[in-house]
């Protein structure tokens, strides 16, 4: 069963459409990357899958359950932008964490932070911006969940916290476990991702595995997202 | 091994190649047991499923078999890995020729620059 699937999921704020008739599935042990420009719809659909914005129309299922209170415990999610507060240390972060989820592995958490060399008693407003993304990164990794959604993990860092943030995602999600990566940034990850959707403008133009992908158009998918997005 | 890995073909094949050449090269001994999927896709900076895929196919080709709970192990068909080599070689063969084709350059001119390279080179290699 997929782990995430959407039909007919449409989304309008006022007489703005940000979703239209999205059909989508992310199957267990594998790497989707959700992939369009600005305002295509990304975060939006994310959102609807964590259960934080309700859809207009269709429908979306985790595990087979409609997101709420119950799919909160399979869904790990790292939104768009810094959401810690600023004034709790990494120590404090990490019993939050525990203290919120069962799934929580604080163990893998803390040696990942001590890879990071974050210092327990750090806090958020003290470190860079990288590092508060990179804790951000770690802190959502670290749970054992059926569901990872990432929206732009890797937006506004160096290059070297880039790889950090790849590695740590490919290296922490478990077999049963599906990754859904929402990005612009397609060359960083086009060596990592199973399966690719591009969205433009709420529609869903096309889906498949990379490398099918990249064996039918002979280009990249970073290639073949600039053919398809020219403005 | 170092991985060199281009994003405008796919990826599975290119790391099938890469493996392929390792063990024509003997970099994998015939009979040795491979890395496991996982450090080898870590390795490659690549998704595991990805090196699965690499995997599968050099199964088909018989160049390696899984072995239940022990991993994965190179054939130690000499006569299989040798096909490998040849085919490779005839791949890279083959490029050479289109490149040198598309410079205007004719057979016997190929023959003669490679003959002439050969001989500089002789006292290098075997």
């Amino acid at each position: 069963m997929a782990v995430l699937e959407c039909n007919g999921l449409s989304k309008r704020y006022g007489s703005a459409v940000a979703l239209d008739g999205v059909a989508l599935k992310a199957e267990p042990g594998r790497l989707l990357g959700l992939l369009g420009p600005n305002g295509s719809g990304k975060t939006t659909l994310i959102k609807i899958a964590c259960g934080l914005l309700q859809p207009s129309s269709g429908t979306v299922s985790i595990a087979g359950k409609t997101p709420g209170v119950e799919t909160k415990k399979l869904v790990s999610y790292l939104p768009d932008r810094m959401c810690l507060p600023r004034h709790m240390s990494a120590q404090q972060l990490l019993n939050m964490y525990a203290d919120f989820y069962e799934d929580f592995d604080e163990q893998r958490a803390g040696e990942l932070l001590t890879r990071l060399d974050v210092r327990p008693e750090l806090r958020v407003r003290q470190m860079s911006k990288g590092t508060q993304e990179k804790v951000q990164l770690v802190l959502t990794m670290a749970r054992r969940a059926k569901l990872y959604l990432l929206d732009e993990p890797i937006g506004g860092v160096d290059p070297a916290t880039r790889d950090f943030i790849i590695d740590t995602i490919m290296n922490n999600y478990a077999q049963d476990a599906a990754v859904v990566i929402s990005t612009h940034l397609i060359s960083e990850v086009e060596r990592i991702l199973d399966d690719v959707v591009f969205i433009d403008r709420g529609r869903i133009v096309m889906a498949g595995e990379a490398d099918d992908v990249r064996e039918r158009s002979g280009k990249s998918v970073n290639d073949l997202f600039r053919e398809v997005f020219r403005c | 091994m170092e991985w060199r890995i281009e994003s405008d073909a796919p990826i599975y094949s290119q790391l099938a190649k890469q493996i392929r050449i390792g063990i024509v090269s003997g970099e994998y001994e015939p009979g040795a047991k491979l890395p496991s999927v996982r450090d080898l896709a870590l390795a490659a900076g690549v998704n595991p499923n990805t090196m699965q895929r690499a995997m599968t196919q050099l199964e088909r080709e018989g160049l390696v078999f899984p072995q239940r709970t022990a991993g994965r192990f190179v054939t130690d068909d000499a006569q299989l890995i040798a096909q490998a080599r040849q085919t490779l070689a005839r791949e890279q063969a083959e490029a050479f020729l289109t490149a040198m084709n598309s410079l205007g350059y004719r057979h016997e001119e190929i023959l003669s620059l490679v003959t002439a390279m050969v001989e500089e080179d002789g006292h290098g290699s075997t």
